[in-house]
Protein backbone atom coordinates (compact mmCIF):
# COMPACT_ATOMS: atom_id res chain seq x y z
CA UNK A 1 0.00 0.00 0.00
CA UNK A 2 2.97 2.32 0.26
CA UNK A 3 3.32 2.47 -3.49
CA UNK A 4 5.16 5.60 -4.38
CA UNK A 5 4.79 5.03 -8.10
CA UNK A 6 6.55 2.10 -9.71
CA UNK A 7 9.63 3.25 -11.56
CA UNK A 8 8.89 4.32 -15.06
CA UNK A 9 5.15 3.69 -15.20
CA UNK A 10 4.22 7.28 -16.08
CA UNK A 11 7.04 7.41 -18.61
CA UNK A 12 5.73 4.24 -20.20
CA UNK A 13 2.19 5.62 -20.15
CA UNK A 14 3.45 8.78 -21.77
CA UNK A 15 5.09 6.73 -24.52
CA UNK A 16 2.14 4.40 -25.14
CA UNK A 17 -1.01 4.53 -23.04
CA UNK A 18 -2.37 1.27 -24.39
CA UNK A 19 0.59 -0.93 -23.72
CA UNK A 20 1.21 0.47 -20.21
CA UNK A 21 -2.40 0.77 -19.04
CA UNK A 22 -2.71 -2.87 -17.85
CA UNK A 23 0.24 -2.16 -15.50
CA UNK A 24 -1.53 0.90 -14.16
CA UNK A 25 -4.52 -1.27 -13.30
CA UNK A 26 -2.46 -3.99 -11.66
CA UNK A 27 -0.29 -1.52 -9.72
CA UNK A 28 -3.10 0.74 -8.54
CA UNK A 29 -6.13 -1.58 -8.53
CA UNK A 30 -5.75 -2.16 -4.78
CA UNK A 31 -5.40 1.53 -3.94
CA UNK A 32 -8.36 2.54 -6.07
CA UNK A 33 -10.55 -0.29 -4.82
CA UNK A 34 -9.63 0.49 -1.22
CA UNK A 35 -10.50 4.15 -1.66
CA UNK A 36 -13.78 3.12 -3.33
CA UNK A 37 -14.64 0.57 -0.66
CA UNK A 38 -13.97 2.93 2.22
CA UNK A 39 -15.86 5.83 0.70
CA UNK A 40 -18.92 3.86 -0.45
CA UNK A 41 -18.86 1.27 2.34
CA UNK A 42 -20.24 -1.37 -0.01
CA UNK A 43 -18.18 -3.92 -1.99
CA UNK A 44 -20.50 -4.02 -5.02
CA UNK A 45 -20.62 -0.23 -5.35
CA UNK A 46 -16.89 -0.10 -4.72
CA UNK A 47 -16.18 -2.46 -7.60
CA UNK A 48 -18.35 -0.40 -9.97
CA UNK A 49 -16.69 2.77 -8.81
CA UNK A 50 -13.17 1.36 -9.12
CA UNK A 51 -13.83 0.08 -12.65
CA UNK A 52 -15.41 3.37 -13.69
CA UNK A 53 -12.45 5.26 -12.23
CA UNK A 54 -10.02 3.33 -14.40
CA UNK A 55 -12.20 3.77 -17.49
CA UNK A 56 -12.27 7.53 -16.92
CA UNK A 57 -8.55 7.51 -16.31
CA UNK A 58 -8.03 5.66 -19.57
CA UNK A 59 -10.17 8.09 -21.54
CA UNK A 60 -8.31 11.01 -19.95
CA UNK A 61 -4.88 9.53 -20.66
CA UNK A 62 -5.78 9.02 -24.31
CA UNK A 63 -6.50 12.71 -24.56
CA UNK A 64 -3.44 13.98 -22.66
CA UNK A 65 -0.24 15.06 -24.37
CA UNK A 66 2.77 12.93 -23.29
CA UNK A 67 4.32 15.76 -21.23
CA UNK A 68 1.20 15.96 -19.12
CA UNK A 69 1.17 12.20 -18.51
CA UNK A 70 4.86 12.19 -17.62
CA UNK A 71 4.17 14.78 -14.92
CA UNK A 72 1.22 12.97 -13.35
CA UNK A 73 1.15 12.06 -9.67
CA UNK A 74 -0.78 8.89 -10.35
CA UNK A 75 -2.24 8.10 -6.95
CA UNK A 76 -3.77 11.46 -6.10
CA UNK A 77 -4.90 11.81 -9.72
CA UNK A 78 -6.79 8.49 -9.61
CA UNK A 79 -8.26 9.36 -6.21
CA UNK A 80 -9.46 12.71 -7.56
CA UNK A 81 -11.27 10.96 -10.41
CA UNK A 82 -12.79 8.49 -7.99
CA UNK A 83 -14.08 11.13 -5.60
CA UNK A 84 -15.63 13.10 -8.46
CA UNK A 85 -17.42 10.01 -9.71
CA UNK A 86 -18.62 9.18 -6.22
CA UNK A 87 -19.93 12.71 -5.73
CA UNK A 88 -21.86 12.47 -9.02
CA UNK A 89 -23.22 9.07 -8.07
CA UNK A 90 -24.54 10.42 -4.79
CA UNK A 91 -26.07 13.38 -6.49
CA UNK A 92 -27.85 11.05 -8.88
CA UNK A 93 -29.11 8.85 -6.08
CA UNK A 94 -30.38 11.92 -4.29
CA UNK A 95 -32.21 13.02 -7.42
CA UNK A 96 -33.93 9.69 -7.78
CA UNK A 97 -35.59 9.30 -4.39
CA UNK A 98 -37.28 6.07 -5.42
CA UNK A 99 -33.91 4.36 -5.43
CA UNK A 100 -32.64 5.69 -2.13
CA UNK A 101 -34.27 3.17 0.19
CA UNK A 102 -32.78 0.29 -1.81
CA UNK A 103 -29.30 1.69 -1.81
CA UNK A 104 -29.36 3.56 1.46
CA UNK A 105 -27.70 0.61 3.16
CA UNK A 106 -24.59 1.42 1.17
CA UNK A 107 -24.65 5.07 2.04
CA UNK A 108 -22.87 6.62 4.95
CA UNK A 109 -26.30 7.78 6.06
CA UNK A 110 -26.91 4.21 7.16
CA UNK A 111 -24.00 4.64 9.50
CA UNK A 112 -22.35 1.37 8.70
CA UNK A 113 -25.23 -0.64 10.11
CA UNK A 114 -26.12 -2.24 6.78
CA UNK A 115 -26.71 -5.97 6.67
CA UNK A 116 -23.29 -6.62 5.21
CA UNK A 117 -21.74 -5.05 8.29
CA UNK A 118 -24.08 -6.77 10.71
CA UNK A 119 -23.54 -10.21 9.32
CA UNK A 120 -19.84 -9.59 8.96
CA UNK A 121 -17.46 -11.61 11.06
CA UNK A 122 -16.94 -9.78 14.31
CA UNK A 123 -13.54 -8.75 13.35
CA UNK A 124 -12.14 -5.48 14.53
CA UNK A 125 -11.58 -4.37 10.92
CA UNK A 126 -15.26 -4.69 10.05
CA UNK A 127 -16.26 -2.89 13.22
CA UNK A 128 -13.77 -0.14 12.59
CA UNK A 129 -14.98 0.23 9.00
CA UNK A 130 -18.51 0.52 10.36
CA UNK A 131 -17.46 3.16 12.88
CA UNK A 132 -15.68 5.09 10.16
CA UNK A 133 -19.03 5.31 8.38
CA UNK A 134 -20.42 7.22 11.35
CA UNK A 135 -18.01 10.12 10.97
CA UNK A 136 -19.08 13.28 9.20
CA UNK A 137 -18.23 12.92 5.52
CA UNK A 138 -15.38 15.44 5.49
CA UNK A 139 -13.59 13.82 8.38
CA UNK A 140 -14.22 10.34 7.03
CA UNK A 141 -12.85 11.15 3.58
CA UNK A 142 -9.82 12.88 5.07
CA UNK A 143 -9.06 9.88 7.28
CA UNK A 144 -9.61 7.40 4.44
CA UNK A 145 -7.20 9.29 2.21
CA UNK A 146 -4.59 9.86 4.92
CA UNK A 147 -4.58 6.61 6.85
CA UNK A 148 -6.01 3.97 4.53
CA UNK A 149 -5.08 5.16 1.05
CA UNK A 150 -1.89 6.62 2.52
CA UNK A 151 -1.75 9.94 0.70
CA UNK A 152 0.30 12.80 2.21
CA UNK A 153 -1.36 15.98 3.48
CA UNK A 154 -0.30 18.13 0.51
CA UNK A 155 -1.68 15.50 -1.88
CA UNK A 156 -4.96 15.28 0.01
CA UNK A 157 -5.27 19.05 0.04
CA UNK A 158 -4.80 19.00 -3.73
CA UNK A 159 -7.29 16.19 -4.24
CA UNK A 160 -9.99 17.82 -2.12
CA UNK A 161 -9.20 21.36 -3.22
CA UNK A 162 -8.86 22.65 0.35
CA UNK A 163 -6.01 24.05 2.43
CA UNK A 164 -3.56 21.62 3.99
CA UNK A 165 -4.40 22.95 7.45
CA UNK A 166 -8.06 22.08 6.90
CA UNK A 167 -7.15 18.51 6.00
CA UNK A 168 -4.96 18.19 9.08
CA UNK A 169 -7.66 19.42 11.38
CA UNK A 170 -10.30 17.18 9.72
CA UNK A 171 -8.03 14.18 10.16
CA UNK A 172 -7.23 14.99 13.74
CA UNK A 173 -10.82 15.73 14.75
CA UNK A 174 -11.97 12.64 12.93
CA UNK A 175 -9.41 10.48 14.71
CA UNK A 176 -10.47 11.87 18.08
CA UNK A 177 -14.08 11.13 17.31
CA UNK A 178 -13.24 7.68 15.95
CA UNK A 179 -11.26 6.90 19.12
CA UNK A 180 -14.30 7.80 21.17
CA UNK A 181 -16.55 5.61 19.05
CA UNK A 182 -14.02 2.78 19.17
CA UNK A 183 -13.78 2.75 22.93
CA UNK A 184 -17.56 2.95 23.26
CA UNK A 185 -17.74 -0.09 20.98
CA UNK A 186 -15.20 -1.92 23.10
CA UNK A 187 -12.43 -1.52 20.58
CA UNK A 188 -10.20 0.70 22.70
CA UNK A 189 -7.48 -1.93 22.94
CA UNK A 190 -6.95 -1.67 19.22
CA UNK A 191 -6.71 -4.72 17.00
CA UNK A 192 -5.12 -7.67 18.69
CA UNK B 1 5.59 11.19 4.81
CA UNK B 2 3.45 10.76 7.90
CA UNK B 3 3.65 12.71 11.11
CA UNK B 4 1.33 10.35 12.97
CA UNK B 5 2.97 8.11 15.51
CA UNK B 6 3.49 4.71 13.91
CA UNK B 7 2.70 2.97 17.16
CA UNK B 8 -0.84 4.39 17.36
CA UNK B 9 -3.04 1.27 17.31
CA UNK B 10 -5.94 3.15 15.78
CA UNK B 11 -4.02 4.36 12.74
CA UNK B 12 -2.42 0.94 12.42
CA UNK B 13 -5.91 -0.59 12.40
CA UNK B 14 -6.99 1.94 9.79
CA UNK B 15 -4.01 1.10 7.58
CA UNK B 16 -5.12 -2.54 7.82
CA UNK B 17 -8.43 -1.57 6.17
CA UNK B 18 -6.61 -1.39 2.85
CA UNK B 19 -8.15 -4.02 0.59
CA UNK B 20 -6.90 -5.96 -2.41
CA UNK B 21 -8.55 -5.31 -5.74
CA UNK B 22 -11.21 -7.93 -6.53
CA UNK B 23 -9.93 -10.57 -8.91
CA UNK B 24 -12.35 -9.64 -11.68
CA UNK B 25 -11.70 -5.89 -11.60
CA UNK B 26 -9.67 -6.18 -14.80
CA UNK B 27 -12.63 -7.86 -16.51
CA UNK B 28 -14.74 -4.81 -15.74
CA UNK B 29 -12.16 -2.48 -17.28
CA UNK B 30 -10.61 -4.20 -20.26
CA UNK B 31 -12.24 -5.38 -23.42
CA UNK B 32 -10.43 -8.29 -25.04
CA UNK B 33 -9.80 -9.06 -28.66
CA UNK B 34 -9.24 -12.19 -30.71
CA UNK B 35 -8.62 -12.95 -34.34
CA UNK B 36 -10.66 -15.88 -35.59
CA UNK B 37 -11.79 -17.34 -38.92
CA UNK B 38 -14.99 -15.81 -40.32
CA UNK B 39 -17.23 -16.75 -43.25
CA UNK B 40 -15.08 -14.84 -45.75
CA UNK B 41 -11.66 -14.53 -44.15
CA UNK B 42 -10.44 -13.78 -40.64
CA UNK B 43 -12.21 -11.33 -38.38
CA UNK B 44 -11.15 -9.36 -35.31
CA UNK B 45 -13.64 -9.51 -32.46
CA UNK B 46 -13.67 -7.47 -29.24
CA UNK B 47 -15.76 -8.46 -26.26
CA UNK B 48 -16.45 -7.12 -22.79
CA UNK B 49 -17.80 -8.73 -19.62
CA UNK B 50 -21.29 -8.21 -21.09
CA UNK B 51 -20.73 -9.77 -24.47
CA UNK B 52 -19.40 -9.28 -27.97
CA UNK B 53 -18.99 -5.59 -28.65
CA UNK B 54 -17.21 -5.09 -31.95
CA UNK B 55 -16.30 -7.05 -35.06
CA UNK B 56 -14.33 -6.12 -38.13
CA UNK B 57 -13.15 -8.31 -41.01
CA UNK B 58 -9.35 -8.31 -41.08
CA UNK B 59 -9.47 -6.90 -44.59
CA UNK B 60 -11.46 -3.89 -43.35
CA UNK B 61 -8.69 -2.88 -40.94
CA UNK B 62 -5.73 -3.45 -43.24
CA UNK B 63 -5.06 -6.82 -41.60
CA UNK B 64 -3.80 -4.91 -38.56
CA UNK B 65 -4.69 -5.62 -34.91
CA UNK B 66 -3.39 -2.15 -34.12
CA UNK B 67 -5.88 -0.52 -36.44
CA UNK B 68 -8.68 -2.68 -35.11
CA UNK B 69 -7.79 -1.56 -31.59
CA UNK B 70 -7.70 2.09 -32.61
CA UNK B 71 -11.13 1.82 -34.30
CA UNK B 72 -12.62 0.04 -31.32
CA UNK B 73 -11.27 2.61 -28.91
CA UNK B 74 -12.51 5.53 -30.93
CA UNK B 75 -15.99 4.04 -30.76
CA UNK B 76 -16.06 2.51 -27.30
CA UNK B 77 -13.37 4.32 -25.30
CA UNK B 78 -12.26 1.19 -23.48
CA UNK B 79 -8.80 -0.28 -23.25
CA UNK B 80 -8.43 -3.41 -25.36
CA UNK B 81 -6.04 -6.26 -24.63
CA UNK B 82 -5.56 -9.68 -26.24
CA UNK B 83 -7.87 -12.43 -25.00
CA UNK B 84 -6.44 -15.78 -24.02
CA UNK B 85 -9.25 -17.53 -25.90
CA UNK B 86 -12.28 -16.59 -28.01
CA UNK B 87 -15.62 -16.04 -26.24
CA UNK B 88 -17.60 -19.29 -25.93
CA UNK B 89 -19.62 -20.03 -29.05
CA UNK B 90 -18.02 -17.38 -31.24
CA UNK B 91 -16.24 -19.66 -33.68
CA UNK B 92 -19.22 -21.97 -34.34
CA UNK B 93 -21.48 -18.92 -34.70
CA UNK B 94 -19.20 -17.49 -37.37
CA UNK B 95 -18.96 -20.85 -39.11
CA UNK B 96 -22.68 -21.62 -39.16
CA UNK B 97 -24.08 -18.09 -39.30
CA UNK B 98 -26.31 -18.90 -36.31
CA UNK B 99 -25.36 -16.25 -33.78
CA UNK B 100 -28.57 -15.65 -31.84
CA UNK B 101 -27.33 -17.46 -28.77
CA UNK B 102 -24.32 -15.19 -28.19
CA UNK B 103 -24.32 -12.34 -25.71
CA UNK B 104 -23.74 -8.87 -27.15
CA UNK B 105 -22.62 -5.65 -25.53
CA UNK B 106 -24.43 -2.89 -27.42
CA UNK B 107 -23.69 -0.21 -24.83
CA UNK B 108 -23.81 3.27 -26.28
CA UNK B 109 -26.34 2.52 -29.03
CA UNK B 110 -29.76 4.15 -29.07
CA UNK B 111 -32.76 2.00 -28.23
CA UNK B 112 -33.89 2.30 -31.87
CA UNK B 113 -30.55 0.95 -33.09
CA UNK B 114 -30.73 -1.84 -30.56
CA UNK B 115 -34.25 -2.78 -31.66
CA UNK B 116 -33.13 -2.84 -35.29
CA UNK B 117 -30.18 -5.09 -34.44
CA UNK B 118 -32.32 -7.40 -32.30
CA UNK B 119 -34.81 -7.88 -35.15
CA UNK B 120 -31.98 -8.40 -37.64
CA UNK B 121 -30.43 -11.02 -35.39
CA UNK B 122 -33.51 -13.22 -35.91
CA UNK B 123 -32.95 -13.57 -39.68
CA UNK B 124 -31.69 -17.11 -40.23
CA UNK B 125 -28.58 -17.88 -42.23
CA UNK B 126 -29.20 -18.11 -45.96
CA UNK B 127 -32.33 -15.94 -45.86
CA UNK B 128 -32.94 -12.33 -46.86
CA UNK B 129 -35.34 -9.66 -45.64
CA UNK B 130 -36.02 -6.19 -46.98
CA UNK B 131 -35.32 -3.08 -44.87
CA UNK B 132 -39.06 -2.57 -44.60
CA UNK B 133 -39.42 -5.95 -42.93
CA UNK B 134 -37.05 -4.90 -40.12
CA UNK B 135 -38.96 -1.63 -39.78
CA UNK B 136 -42.25 -3.53 -39.49
CA UNK B 137 -40.80 -6.03 -37.01
CA UNK B 138 -39.82 -3.27 -34.60
CA UNK B 139 -43.18 -1.58 -34.91
CA UNK B 140 -41.85 1.39 -36.91
CA UNK B 141 -43.05 0.50 -40.42
CA UNK B 142 -42.29 3.95 -41.81
CA UNK B 143 -38.73 4.07 -40.48
CA UNK B 144 -37.27 2.20 -43.46
CA UNK B 145 -34.44 4.65 -44.13
CA UNK B 146 -33.62 4.93 -40.44
CA UNK B 147 -33.32 1.13 -40.36
CA UNK B 148 -30.76 1.36 -43.16
CA UNK B 149 -28.75 3.93 -41.20
CA UNK B 150 -28.94 1.89 -38.01
CA UNK B 151 -27.67 -1.19 -39.84
CA UNK B 152 -24.83 0.91 -41.21
CA UNK B 153 -23.77 1.48 -37.58
CA UNK B 154 -23.93 -2.22 -36.67
CA UNK B 155 -20.90 -2.76 -34.40
CA UNK B 156 -20.98 -6.54 -34.84
CA UNK B 157 -21.64 -7.25 -38.54
CA UNK B 158 -21.62 -10.88 -39.73
CA UNK B 159 -22.80 -11.98 -36.25
CA UNK B 160 -25.77 -9.63 -36.29
CA UNK B 161 -26.46 -10.32 -39.95
CA UNK B 162 -27.11 -6.92 -41.51
CA UNK B 163 -25.83 -8.50 -44.73
CA UNK B 164 -29.14 -10.43 -44.87
CA UNK B 165 -31.12 -7.19 -45.16
CA UNK B 166 -31.61 -6.04 -48.72
CA UNK B 167 -33.37 -3.38 -50.72
CA UNK B 168 -37.12 -3.58 -50.99
CA UNK B 169 -36.84 -4.04 -54.76
CA UNK B 170 -34.99 -7.28 -54.14
CA UNK B 171 -31.54 -6.02 -55.10
CA UNK B 172 -28.77 -6.59 -52.56
CA UNK B 173 -28.09 -2.96 -51.63
CA UNK B 174 -24.97 -1.55 -50.03
CA UNK B 175 -22.89 -2.89 -47.17
CA UNK B 176 -20.58 -1.57 -44.49
CA UNK B 177 -17.65 -3.24 -46.18
CA UNK B 178 -18.79 -2.88 -49.75
CA UNK B 179 -21.33 -4.60 -51.92
CA UNK B 180 -19.02 -7.32 -53.14
CA UNK B 181 -18.35 -8.50 -49.61
CA UNK B 182 -22.09 -8.62 -48.95
CA UNK B 183 -22.50 -10.85 -51.97
CA UNK B 184 -19.60 -13.10 -50.95
CA UNK B 185 -21.02 -13.61 -47.46
CA UNK B 186 -24.48 -14.39 -48.82
CA UNK B 187 -22.99 -16.78 -51.37
CA UNK B 188 -21.07 -18.51 -48.57
CA UNK B 189 -24.40 -18.97 -46.79
CA UNK B 190 -25.80 -20.70 -49.83
CA UNK B 191 -28.05 -17.89 -51.10
CA UNK B 192 -28.86 -18.40 -54.77
CA UNK B 193 -27.97 -14.90 -55.90
CA UNK B 194 -28.47 -15.37 -59.68
CA UNK B 195 -32.04 -16.65 -59.23
CA UNK B 196 -32.83 -13.85 -56.80
CA UNK B 197 -31.48 -11.30 -59.27
CA UNK B 198 -33.84 -12.66 -61.93
CA UNK B 199 -36.82 -12.48 -59.58
CA UNK B 200 -35.87 -8.95 -58.55
CA UNK B 201 -35.57 -7.84 -62.16
CA UNK B 202 -39.02 -9.24 -62.87
CA UNK B 203 -40.49 -7.48 -59.82
CA UNK B 204 -41.39 -10.82 -58.21
CA UNK B 205 -40.68 -10.10 -54.56
CA UNK B 206 -42.82 -12.67 -52.77
CA UNK B 207 -43.36 -16.33 -53.54
CA UNK B 208 -46.67 -18.08 -52.86
CA UNK B 209 -48.18 -21.50 -53.22
CA UNK B 210 -51.67 -21.78 -54.64
CA UNK B 211 -52.11 -25.01 -52.65
CA UNK B 212 -51.48 -23.44 -49.24
CA UNK B 213 -52.42 -19.87 -50.03
CA UNK B 214 -49.36 -18.66 -48.15
CA UNK B 215 -46.77 -16.15 -49.39
CA UNK B 216 -43.17 -16.02 -48.26
CA UNK B 217 -39.96 -14.15 -48.86
CA UNK B 218 -38.26 -15.93 -51.78
CA UNK B 219 -35.48 -17.22 -49.47
CA UNK B 220 -37.87 -18.71 -46.89
CA UNK B 221 -37.28 -22.49 -46.57
CA UNK B 222 -41.00 -23.12 -47.22
CA UNK B 223 -40.57 -21.81 -50.76
CA UNK B 224 -38.29 -24.73 -51.60
CA UNK B 225 -41.21 -27.11 -51.22
CA UNK B 226 -43.40 -25.27 -53.74
CA UNK B 227 -43.43 -27.04 -57.09
CA UNK B 228 -43.20 -24.89 -60.19
CA UNK B 229 -46.76 -25.72 -61.20
CA UNK B 230 -48.16 -24.31 -57.96
CA UNK B 231 -45.88 -21.33 -57.46
CA UNK B 232 -47.37 -17.86 -57.76
CA UNK B 233 -45.13 -14.81 -57.36
CA UNK B 234 -46.31 -11.36 -56.30
CA UNK B 235 -44.81 -7.87 -56.48
CA UNK B 236 -46.14 -6.93 -53.05
CA UNK B 237 -47.79 -8.35 -49.95
CA UNK B 238 -50.85 -6.23 -50.71
CA UNK B 239 -51.25 -7.80 -54.16
CA UNK B 240 -50.97 -11.28 -52.63
CA UNK B 241 -53.53 -10.47 -49.94
CA UNK B 242 -55.91 -9.16 -52.58
CA UNK B 243 -55.50 -12.50 -54.35
CA UNK B 244 -56.52 -14.29 -51.15
CA UNK B 245 -53.08 -15.22 -49.80
CA UNK B 246 -51.84 -14.75 -46.25
CA UNK B 247 -48.26 -14.02 -45.09
CA UNK B 248 -46.12 -16.92 -43.85
CA UNK B 249 -45.93 -17.14 -40.06
CA UNK B 250 -42.25 -18.01 -40.14
CA UNK B 251 -40.76 -15.38 -42.44
CA UNK B 252 -43.58 -12.87 -41.79
CA UNK B 253 -43.71 -10.80 -45.00
CA UNK B 254 -44.74 -7.28 -44.03
CA UNK B 255 -47.01 -5.06 -46.10
CA UNK B 256 -45.04 -2.10 -47.38
CA UNK B 257 -46.04 1.28 -46.06
CA UNK B 258 -46.55 4.35 -48.21
CA UNK B 259 -43.41 6.39 -47.79
CA UNK B 260 -43.61 10.09 -47.24
CA UNK B 261 -40.82 10.84 -49.70
CA UNK B 262 -40.95 10.05 -53.35
CA UNK B 263 -37.53 8.40 -53.18
CA UNK B 264 -37.40 4.64 -52.77
CA UNK B 265 -35.84 3.64 -49.49
CA UNK B 266 -33.26 1.11 -48.60
CA UNK B 267 -30.27 2.57 -50.32
CA UNK B 268 -28.33 3.01 -47.07
CA UNK B 269 -25.34 0.83 -46.40
CA UNK B 270 -26.06 -2.22 -44.33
Amino acid sequence: MTTTGPGGLVERLARDVDSAFPDLVSDYGGVVYTAALRTTGCPADAEDLAAETFLRAYAALRGYPPERIAGLAVRPWLVTILLNLERNRRRMLARRPAHVPLEAGNEPAARGEGPEQRTARHESGDLLAGLLGRLPERQRVAIVLRHIVDLGYPEIAGVLGVAEGTVKSDVSRGLTRLRGLASAAGLEEGPS
Amino acid sequence: MTSMPVADPLTAALAALAADAPADLGGRIFARWVRVPGPVGDVFVASTERGIAYLRPATAVGDSAERFRAEFQDRQGRPLIPASRPPAGLIPALRTGAARGLAYDLTGLSSFDRDVLAATLTIPSGQLRPYGWVAAEIGRPRAVRAVGSALGRNPVPLLIPCHRVTRSDGRPGDYLFGRSMKLSVLEAEGVDLPSLALLAAAGRRYAGSDRTGVICHPTCPHVRRITAAHRRDFPSVAAAVRAGYRPCRDCRPAPSVQRRTAQSGGSHPA
